[in-house]
């Protein structure tokens, strides 16, 4: 066993969510001696299954998997692991007028429905896929790609921007405006420019606005509609779906191949802080007090955790820490999960049938959307919030006992800075928010919940370590991409400190169940490794 | 879900094989019988009813309804006569086909245009500051093919007047048994022939009408598989098969202007009204040449008899016309690919529609097709031809 | 009278007679034609009232192009800038007030009174927008690039553009590239605590746009506004002596001075264009000129959609026109004084009311004020620019009477419900004033008369399509390389020999003669290029 420089380790990786797991994995598989560190008993992070109420398995957190890079499950051989992703192919938006817009896995079957309410829509739903997947092809290798420093004269930096500048060349005029109005314009209007139907912008908006502290109506909000189609350019790859098991299943998985390849993963096992000497990271201090050397530290927490409360202030430089401080985390969004009695009867769609599969967005229209941005804007959480919904009992019946079901809500505005601040008793009107509305489209839906677990922002906080409870660490706004995630210098997952890396969320490309920071961050680790 | 025609409560009931095939999201029938050899005869020397309901209808009215359609079509509206159908297809502004349908004149300013794809957002955005209006009344019109030598007769027989008369491409409104239609002399199977045009709610009544009718004349139901064989024969292109429409194109490539799909006379670059869309592009394109051609092929069957003969088998061919991508080679070297084809069982040959590089298209020049025979790929000769391959005079007369 | 020249600008706004007066100095025989009795498009004097004259359309004018000013020799032709000072006054409830000047030090002190921390700020955030806007000025000062296909020239302009953000330095540079997409309310977060100067800051950024100051992009629109402006100073209030409309009256006579025949009364119909290319126009009265340049100065919609028939155009460029986002969310009220406003906070007359009057207490208020918008609704509470030009002019009004003009934001060109009909107009009216009052409660006794012109007034009288009074959005999407639609962005248009010069083309918005200035600057480089003028 290789002990270089007497350090217990080759790595830490400090924290055991998804990007801090594929880490591991990616660097255990280059031969490193790896230890992951999670805080929780178990780990997943914010990718977690966990049974609050016997016999039914919550999706805690995030709850599809849509993202997931196909490279990752393919190295990682992930199928081999137990991931299995079950198809999630629909989205039913119910209506308030009891009617209800769907689109459908067949594409017969969509162009119908929506012709039902458009015959234009029903088109241009057609020619709005064929750009989407042009501009996903567009987006994937930047997605791919360590973001160059544009303020940077190094060699590795111009080859980046070069390479970037030629790929952009590539795209020919008509795709990069097209490309360049989705970075800038707000989902409202780019849809506008698209569509005639309330409830089909509204649902489609409403993935822009997931995880943001931005209404629809706000500029930079179109461009998250890509990520729908990201999918797709994977052709028969396409990992988007339910994961059998729940999303915990994904990091059970994860971690089995980092095991696999040799890693060691600790639970229970919080860091209190990182040692540095002579501006060198040495390894890490648990909660409890043990000291743990390695050559590298990667944290897989947030920028804000991982400078801010790991480090001390002054081992840092000050613009750093200054941008990192200024970096917005906002938190935006609830979740809701519900052991029931029986399926929720829709009065739209009444009975049981292919939409309790699938997705189902209150969403009506983008005015709906807007109203419970407002809210949020001024403190306080939606009255008539967003929600995505999903029947995971209805995919994989596993997950609550026979003739139960579970339900996953995910809800959207609950700001992190409520006026007033969280406290139990806001949380269940949070929670009562949550329910009444859905009530209003599925009566029978009170009168079946069993058991009944609502997380706001503040719950992410304390319980999985999310800051101010962003699910995305850091919200993905325009000034937060790229070359500037999580600061301007240090987006290619290095830190101002040596031996120092970072791989969560809060570095390109961030956000969603995807892995590529964490794997974009353990190459990064291995190439400096090389020199 | 899928759903079934107006007629689909007479072709439901009909069809004994069950193989009902999607058809813009609608399920029609394949074939009625087990096989489709008898529907297929029936097109050619007796007379067959098939259903062609699930095509895309859009009604365009008003004062600028010629200068709109002038505007889109490739064909010069503006000398399309009172009664007149035409044939035409549509590009977008780099010339490639979107789409190919027939145009019908019913009044002064009131015409139907048929399309394959849903063209209704295309058909508004070409219409901004035009005085017209375009209804899309697919759902509302039925439509009911009658094909074959007898189906003059037939329908003369039941319906009010206008229909012996009636000339190739030309369309008349009147009744059939009181059941007020309008009837095109068109067709997608290359011979005589007729399209009827119905309200919905009337759809079954008609059909009912041209079965009884027809009895006497050995009438029969044919489904699509029937009618592919027949297309073929007359050269006629199908859209997603022997091209792709532009609107759906991911790539440039896989885009056909008019003049690389055989429609080169449907071009009208000097109409009265001017620029049309893509006609710049096309201009360009006849000045320079097109890079590809639309033809026909007829495989050697001596060649094909040689290579199933090495094996031990006599030529064997699909019952079904195919709708496959076939490499076309000459000397060697890929110069096109085959779209569709099948044996053509009036003509006893095996012909295909293929896209041919400009420089290997003259009918005539001596070619290779890639044919599958016992799971090894060999090449058989074949030979360009003009279209169509069959071609009888009743067609027009 | 000769019925062909060399170019026809429609449109004598004042981009249309900067590009004028350019084609016609370079030896062009030039006819303006514009469609009311004046000439100035948004940018008139008009007096509404017996004795009272008002800026009916823009009531401040921004940095004029420093090359216009001095070769078209404007001050010759009367043009005489006033730089007011202070520059803003925001009135409060509280008792107190912001007051910015040109001179910093005094900015500073009328902070202090609000957080000392801001105070110390001051000075430090306007370095960064004077770096900030002398790096738009820079891309402002040609066409833009075509990013993606474009040839020699456009790298070379990259390139250009590329070296002044690098000349920054590391820390600016990624400190600018950062800020530019964000919400005018983040990036003052980031600055300052009090509410007044932010609110009175962000009011500059959404001032003409549908967008309140929490919505990304407006980071930008507040930069803009302050391109060309001396560093240092922030919503500086410019005026011109004897009303606006002294300024294009100024450009038009440097216009015809040069030759140009302006004709006003004279609305164009439509545009010939034969095999592809325009070769004239015709007007309402049936009368075909020919010209072989045409310059639009129409916003980019009205140019497309009216004075061009439709078969001309490709459908995907219609389609792009269409989207062009306009969404109107000013009006305009006109208020003829019988003596100035006293504020409560700030009582008697004195310097303060010789700039803008921002009515901005705080970011939350513009917020709530685009709320109502949002949702069809005009303002409850809007946001309030007023002016009153006779402090510093007294040649506007009859002796001791004062004429202010008011913009007001937001009043939604599309309502939710009802239309713009005379009783909606006058509501508007009433509630400005009523606004106003709770700051200056005399003012309700001072009105002598009131003129209100809503977003289809602005529309209907300027042409301004749904009355946005930049010929389009000033949003990330529709900038630069993308203004008003990429095939346009270089002030070609798809129609051979018609070109844009209006707001609707880059830089845009604001009379500051940018966009007319480089437009004309582009049909002189390709009439050279195709030999086809006697171009000097």
């Amino acid at each position: 066993m290789s002990k270089e420089g007497g350090a217990d380790y080759d790595a830490i990786v400090i924290g055991g969510g998804h990007n801090g797991l594929v880490n591991a994995a990616y660097l255990a598989r280059a031969g490193k001696r790896v230890l992951v560190l999670e805080r929780r008993h178990l780990v997943g992070g914010a990718t977690v299954t966990e049974e609050i109420y016997p016999g039914f398995k919550y999706s805690v957190c995030s709850y599809v998997v849509s993202l997931l890079r196909p490279e990752i499950i393919r190295e990682l051989d992930l199928p081999s692991h137990g991931l299995e992703i079950l198809p999630l192919n629909s989205t039913v938006t119910p209506l308030p007028n009891g009617d209800y817009l769907a689109r459908w896995a067949d594409h017969d079957h969509t162009r119908r429905e929506l012709y039902r309410h458009s015959a234009r829509d029903a088109e241009a739903y057609d020619d709005y896929g064929k750009l989407m997947y042009h501009l996903a092809f567009a987006v994937k290798p930047i997605m791919a790609m360590v973001p160059p420093d544009p303020t940077s004269l190094s060699p590795k930096d111009l080859r980046g921007l070069l390479k970037l500048g030629r790929h952009f060349r590539s795209l020919g005029e008509e795709r990069f405006h097209a490309l360049f109005k989705l970075m800038t314009m707000s989902a409202s209007d780019f849809l506008d420019e698209w569509f005639e139907t309330e409830p089909l912008k509204a649902t489609m908006s409403a993935s822009g606005i997931i995880g943001t502290f931005l209404g629809p109506r706000s500029p930079g909000t179109a461009y998250v509609l890509l990520h729908h189609y990201m999918g797709e350019i994977d052709g028969a790859f396409r990992a988007w779906g339910f994961a059998r098991g729940g999303t915990g299943a994904i990091a059970e998985a994860i971690a089995g191949a980092a095991r696999r390849f040799g890693a060691e993963i600790r639970t229970e096992a919080g860091v209190a802080r990182v040692t540095v000497k002579n501006g060198r990271a040495t390894g890490v201090v648990l909660e409890s007090g043990d000291e743990i050397s390695a050559r590298v530290v990667v944290s897989g927490l947030d920028p804000k955790r991982t400078f801010l409360k790991l480090i001390e202030a002054d081992q840092l430089p000050t613009d750093f820490v200054d941008s990192i401080r200024r970096f917005k985390i906002r938190g935006s969004s609830g979740k809701v999960n519900l052991s029931l009695s029986e399926l929720p009867n829709f009065t739209c769609l009444p009975g049981e049938g292919p939409h309790l599969r699938g997705a189902i967005s209150i969403s009506p229209s983008v005015d709906y959307l807007e109203r419970a941005y407002d809210d949020a804007k001024y403190g306080d959480f939606s009255r008539r919030p967003y929600m995505d919904i999903i029947i995971p009992s209805m995919i994989d019946p596993g997950m609550a006992p026979p003739g139960k079901h579970v339900m996953s809500i995910f809800v959207q505005y609950a700001p992190s800075d409520l006026k007033g601040g969280w406290d139990e008793t806001r949380r269940e009107a949070f929670g009562d928010a949550v329910i009444d509305t859905l009530a209003q489209y599925a009566p029978n839906l009170p009168g079946a919940i069993l058991h009944r677990q609502v997380l706001t922002p503040w719950d992410m906080e304390r319980d999985i370590g999310l800051t101010q409870g962003n699910i995305f660490h850091g919200e993905l706004s325009l000034h937060q991409l790229f070359f500037l995630r999580p600061a301007p210098s240090w987006a290619d997952y290095r830190t101002p400190l040596e031996n120092f890396y970072q791989c969560g969320s809060g570095t390109h490309p961030g956000g969603g169940i995807s892995g590529a920071s964490g794997r974009l961050a353990a190459l990064t680790v291995l190439q400096d490794w090389k020199r | 879900m899928l759903r079934g025609t107006p007629f689909h409560s007479r072709t439901g009931a009909l069809c004994q094989s069950q193989n009902w095939r999607r058809w813009a999201g609608y399920v029609v029938a394949g074939s009625y019988e087990l096989t489709h050899d008898r529907e297929y005869y029936a097109i050619r020397s007796s007379a067959a009813l098939i259903d062609v309901s699930p095509l895309h209808k859009y009604m365009i009215r008003g004062p600028d309804a010629v200068r709109f359609l002038d505007r889109v079509v490739t064909r010069d509206v503006s000398r399309c006569a009172l009664g007149q159908v035409l044939y035409t297809p549509w590009c977008d502004e780099t010339g490639k086909v979107i789409d190919d349908g027939t145009l019908a004149r019913l009044g002064e300013e009131t015409f139907r245009l048929t399309a394959a794809e849903p063209n209704l957002r295309w058909l508004h955005d070409n219409a901004a500051g035009l005085r017209m209006t375009i209804e899309d009344v697919s759902d509302s019109t039925a439509a009911l093919a009658i094909q074959g030598p007898a189906s003059r007769e037939i329908l003369s027989g039941v319906s009010d007047a206008g229909v012996d008369g009636l000339r190739f491409f030309r369309v008349t409104s009147t009744n059939v048994r009181g059941i007020p239609v309008t009837i095109s002399r068109t067709g997608y199977t290359g011979d005589l022939g007729y399209e009827i045009w119905v309200d919905s709610e009337r759809a079954e009544a008609l059909w009912d009408a041209l079965m009884e009718a027809g009895g006497p004349y050995g009438i029969t139901p044919a489904g699509i598989l029937a009618l592919d064989v027949a297309r073929i024969e007359a050269g006629l292109i199908l859209i997603d098969v022997d091209y792709v429409p532009a609107h759906r194109a991911l790539i440039e490539s896989r885009k056909s202007s008019p003049f690389e799909l055989g429609l080169g006379w449907t071009v009208k670059l000097n109409k009265g009204a001017g620029n049309f869309v893509g006609s710049k592009a096309l201009e360009q394109e006849k000045r320079r040449g097109s890079e590809w051609q639309f033809r026909g092929l007829e495989i050697d069957w001596q060649s094909l008899e040689k290579l199933y003969g090495e094996v031990g088998l006599p030529p064997q061919l699909p019952t079904v016309a195919w709708r496959t991508s076939v490499p076309v080679y000459a000397n060697g070297k890929q110069v096109g690919y085959a779209t569709s084809g099948c044996w053509s069982p009036i003509l006893k040959k095996y012909i295909a529609l293929a896209h041919l590089q400009s420089g290997h298209a003259e009918p005539g020049t001596k070619l290779q097709i890639e044919v599958t025979v016992e799971h090894h790929r060999k090449r058989a000769a074949a030979t360009v031809t003009e279209t169509p391959f069959f071609d009888p005079e009743r067609k027009r007369a | 009278m000769t019925n062909s020249y060399d170019a026809i600008v429609i449109g004598a706004g004042h981009n249309g007679l900067v590009t004028a007066a350019y084609l016609a100095k370079a030896g062009l025989q030039v006819l303006v034609l514009e469609r009311r009795n004046v000439v100035g498009g948004a940018a008139v004097t008009e007096e509404i009232f017996s004795g009272f004259k008002f800026d009916t359309g823009a009531h401040r004018i921004g940095a004029l192009h420093p090359a216009v000013v001095r070769e078209l020799d404007l001050a010759r032709h009367g043009l005489e800038v006033i730089e007011t000072d202070p520059t803003v006054f925001t009135p409060l409830l509280d008792g107190r007030h912001l007051l910015l000047w040109r001179d910093p030090q005094r900015c500073v002190e009328s902070i202090r009174q609000f957080s000392k921390a801001d105070a110390n700020q001051w000075v430090p955030f306007t370095q960064l927008v004077a770096k900030a806007t002398s790096l738009l000025g820079a891309a402002y000062a040609s066409p833009p690039p075509n990013v993606v296909a474009g040839g020699v020239r456009d790298l070379w302009t990259m390139l250009r553009l590329g070296g002044r953000l690098r000349r920054l330095g590391k820390r600016d540079m990624t400190e600018v590239m950062r800020i530019l997409p964000m919400s005018v309310k983040e990036l003052l977060d980031d600055w300052f605590e009090s509410d007044v100067l932010k609110g009175t800051l962000g009011a500059a950024a959404i001032t003409g746009m549908f967008q309140g100051p929490m919505a990304a992009g407006t980071a930008y629109t507040f930069l803009h506004h302050h391109v060309g402006v001396n560093g240092g100073i922030l919503r500086p209030t410019m005026r011109v002596r004897g009303g606006i409309g002294s300024l294009t009256a100024a450009l038009a006579a440097a216009a015809t001075e040069r030759g140009t025949t302006i004709k006003t009364n004279a609305p164009v119909e439509r545009i010939i264009v034969e095999s592809g290319r325009a070769t004239g126009v015709v007007l309402e009265c049936g009368e075909e000129i020919r010209a072989k340049w045409i310059v639009s100065n129409i916003d980019p919609k009205r140019t497309f959609s009216r004075l061009v028939h439709p078969t001309e155009l490709d459908p995907e460029f219609c389609r792009k026109i269409r989207n062009i986002k306009f969404k109107g969310a000013c009006a305009k009220v006109h208020l003829a004084l019988s003596e100035l406003p006293d504020f409560t906070c700030l009582p008697g007359n004195g310097p303060h009311s010789n700039g803008v009057i921002s009515i901005s207490p705080s970011l939350i208020y513009l917020e709530r004020a685009y709320d109502d918008a949002k949702y069809g609704g005009v303002s409850r509470k809007p946001y309030l620019e007023a002016v009153i030009p006779t402090v510093t002019d007294s040649s506007l009004a009859p002796p001791g009477k004062h004429v202010m003009s008011i913009l007001v934001q937001y009043a939604p060109y599309h309502l939710k419900e009802g239309t713009w009909d005379d009783g909606r107009r006058q509501a508007l009216g009433e509630a400005v004033v009523d606004t106003f009052a709770e700051y200056a409660p005399n003012i309700k006794s001072a009105v002598l008369h009131r003129h209100v012109l809503t977003p289809l007034d602005l529309e209907d009288t300027y042409g301004l399509t749904e009355g946005n009074i930049y010929h389009g959005e000033l949003t990330m999407d529709q900038l630069f390389f993308m203004r008003p639609v990429p095939e346009c962005a270089r002030y070609r248009t798809p129609i051979e020999n018609l070109y844009l010069c209006g707001a609707g083309t880059h830089p845009g918005g604001g009379v500051n003669g940018v966009s007319g200035y480089n437009a004309a600057r582009q049909i002189l480089r390709d009439a050279k290029r195709l030999g086809r003028s006697s171009v000097s």
